[in-house]
């Protein structure tokens, strides 16, 4: 008897050690450099953690948005850890779409995540996912081409310089483009750089009432500014360039000018893909003297969707590539230029980051001169600075972004768009309940 | 004087054949060169066609970060079985509607087809809520089981049009000796229609293996097709063009190489009957 016992125990304990060993992780991600790395290092995790194993679902942003809208609004639970931007985080966690994290661990530093990134993945105080990296924009210049024509970028400069700059390095016989834009249409395409350029004129997307604003006159005159100037200032073809094309232009040095997300950065100075790694410089979005400047704020962030039955592991991993441990494990093994950037204070106080970084300042005051919560000189009834995170955006977003770009292929005018883009926007609003 | 004439004619005729031919395959060409390109040269502006310092890092990047042949087997299991099957239940429907028609025929295959005409999305959360009950999220059976129902008016559609071909004097022949429905199926009908069933055959397993829809949308890992492996190469901040044009390279070739072997059977099955 003390025999069969003894099989039957030591069958059920064979039995169970599968079962512990047995938690995988799906995760689901976008292919941008430090979500490659991160994926590069799950093994440092997995050491750490040997009763988990990780599989990655790669895909790109709108497939990504997607696909995981969908297995979230169905509680599908083919996901156990999200990477998901600013715009979804307060509207699906007001959905109760994600699951709060309550346990990052003790020495995880809530404290040390800049301030404004916090807020923009919080809801009701929650911390509702944790950012993995952040970004403002910035503008970014050809220090040569500025020395050569007698030019120097102040550190906050103006749309009136920045303009005024742009048409005098502008020589179309030689190739080069006095200032390369996003034009492509798309809610994060050329609508975040103009929703952040309609900021610093003091432009809102609604009022207190959500009634929509291009009817206003700030309106008229940031899309009369951005169209003309890429007339004179701007590449041929610029309502099809977005962050890669215009990426490509400023790398292969046709652009003096490039005001676009704070990543870049890293990519304009690495000697292996640009042409011009040693001639650029960085300034602060422009402004109109309004207290905006032309910047917008967006992170890349990691949350557990609710239908996941592996929290306890997810919020584990969560926690793992969002600490500054993690940070350190980049920086031994790929250098500090390569650490994620734009969430924790204590990178920016960081001696060996700041040498390898030159930008790192500029993204920093980037990233505080930028305000989800009052993001334009009026007030606003949404959070959000290149977007208002109300779901209806996405939509909304893209059909005025259409209209803008036509009317920058010239295929429309700038009145007509703005007509368009008033009355798009008035269907929706009113089809979803906002006004009557 | 003629015989001039005529040559000039096939010259002119074979120099057009070929641009338009070369036309049509620039696309694959273009990709395959850029899959040997640096990203700054894949991206350049005036681009280069030849001239440029070829590389095989792209190529060597995929090979590291995903699992190719993981992707190529899903993708070979989703496609061939969806086909096979969809066969299967075409066969005998088609069968059925060529040779013994009745007056709904019509109606029924215009309604098949409408069936298509229908935007995929619309029923993605039904579908999705319906596997998620039966557990076929991210399974090649539930794959199979959407592709083959997807192309299934296809098949069926083009089948119909290869069997209205075959005379029926053949087949009451066959039947006058004695032959079973079973054994005229297979012994008779299907032999006559080789070349059609290979067409069928051959057009849907690319349409199978080329379907991003549903296959993106209903497997995350295990299940994942070669159109999941394209997709997590596409990147909205940072260059990729060179890595996706080797993932799509690497992706397409099973298929263009099937192509190419059973191009004869294709152009056969796809003229089937056209001089009639």
């Amino acid at each position: 008897m003390k025999h069969v016992l003894g099989a039957v125990c030591g069958a059920s304990v064979l039995l169970a050690v599968p079962a512990m060993a047995e938690t995988t992780l799906t995760i689901a991600t976008v292919n941008n450099g430090d979500m490659i790395r991160m994926q590069g290092l799950t093994g440092e995790f997995t050491k750490k953690n040997p009763d988990i194993t990780v599989k990655w679902v790669t895909l790109e942003e709108n497939v990504l948005r997607q696909r995981v809208t969908t297995d979230i609004a169905t509680k599908g639970g083919q996901f156990d850890v999200l990477t998901i931007g600013t715009y979804e985080v307060p509207i699906w966690a007001k959905k109760g779409w994600l699951v709060p994290l309550a346990n990052l661990g003790a020495d995880y530093d809530v404290a040390d995540l800049l301030p404004k990134i916090k807020d923009a993945v919080s809801a009701d105080g929650k911390l509702y996912a944790a950012p993995f990296y952040g970004e403002s924009s910035m503008v970014m210049y050809r220090t040569d081409l500025f020395e050569k024509a007698g030019l120097k970028m102040p550190e906050k400069p103006s749309w009136d310089f920045v303009i005024d700059a742009a048409k005098k390095l502008t020589d179309k016989s030689a190739g080069t483009y006095g200032i390369c834009l996003r034009g492509k249409a798309g809610w994060g395409e050329n609508m975040a750089f103009l929703s952040a350029m309609a900021n610093s004129y003091g432009a809102r997307w609604f009022d207190e009432n959500w009634q929509p604003q291009f009817n206003t006159p700030e309106w008229k005159t940031t899309l009369t500014t951005y169209v003309s100037l890429m007339k004179e200032a701007g590449p041929p073809g610029a309502s099809s360039n977005g962050f890669n094309e215009n990426l490509a232009l400023f790398n292969a040095g046709k652009c003096a000018m490039w005001i676009d997300a704070t990543v870049a950065a890293s990519f304009v100075t690495n000697p292996k893909d640009s042409k011009v790694a040693d001639k650029v410089g960085f300034a602060l979005a422009p402004n109109t003297g309004l207290g905006k400047n032309a910047n917008w704020l967006w992170a890349w962030n990691l949350a557990i969707p609710a239908g996941s039955k592996k929290t306890e592991a997810a919020e584990k991993f969560i926690a793992w590539a969002t600490s500054k441990d993690y940070t350190k494990l980049v920086a031994s093994k790929e250098g500090w230029a390569n650490v994620p950037p734009g969430t924790r204070t204590s990178l920016y106080q960081n001696d060996e980051y700041l040498k390898v970084a030159p930008f790192a300042k500029l993204t920093l005051a980037s990233i505080d001169a930028a305000d989800p919560n009052k993001p334009t000189v009026k007030p606003v009834p949404y959070v959000g600075v290149q977007y208002a995170a109300i779901p209806e955006f996405q939509g909304i977003g893209t059909q005025v972004g259409q209209q803008f770009s036509a009317a920058l292929a010239g295929s429309t005018t700038v009145d007509a768009a703005l007509t368009a883009a008033q009355s798009a926007t008035e269907r929706e609003m009113k089809r979803a309940g906002y006004i009557k | 004087m003629a015989r001039m004439a005529t040559t000039r004619r096939v010259m002119i005729s074979t120099a057009a054949a070929w641009l338009f031919g070369f036309l049509i395959f620039f696309p694959i060409l273009w990709m395959g060169l850029a899959s040997f390109k640096t990203e700054l040269e894949a991206f350049a502006i005036p681009p280069s066609f030849l001239f440029f310092h070829w590389t095989t890092e792209n190529y060597a990047t995929v090979q590291e970060r995903s699992d190719y042949l993981h992707h190529a087997m899903n993708s070979i299991i989703i496609a061939g079985g969806s086909t096979l099957i969809a066969l299967l239940i075409a066969i005998p429907a088609a069968w059925s509607m060529a040779f013994s028609p009745t007056k709904r025929t019509k109606d029924i295959l215009l309604w098949m087809l409408s069936t298509k005409m229908m935007p995929p999305v619309g029923v993605l959360v039904p579908i999705y809520l319906i596997y998620k009950s039966f557990g076929l999220l991210d399974s090649r059976i539930g794959l199979v089981f959407i592709l083959c129902l997807g192309n299934l008016p296809i098949v069926i559609w083009m089948l119909f049009t290869y069997f209205k071909e075959i005379p029926r004097d053949i087949l009451e022949a066959a039947r006058m000796d004695g032959a079973t429905i079973g054994r005229e199926l297979v012994y008779v009908l299907t032999p006559m229609a080789i070349p059609g069933l290979a067409s069928t055959l051959l057009l849907n397993l690319i349409l199978a293996w080329n379907e991003a829809f549903w296959t993106l949308n209903l497997s995350t890992s295990s299940a994942a097709p070669l159109t999941t492996f394209i997709a997590s190469y596409s990147s909205p901040e940072g260059l990729f063009w060179a890595k996706l044009s080797a993932a799509s390279t690497l992706a397409i070739a099973p298929i263009l190489v099937l192509g190419w072997f059973s191009q004869k059977q294709l152009v056969r099955g796809l003229t089937f009957g056209a001089v009639k």
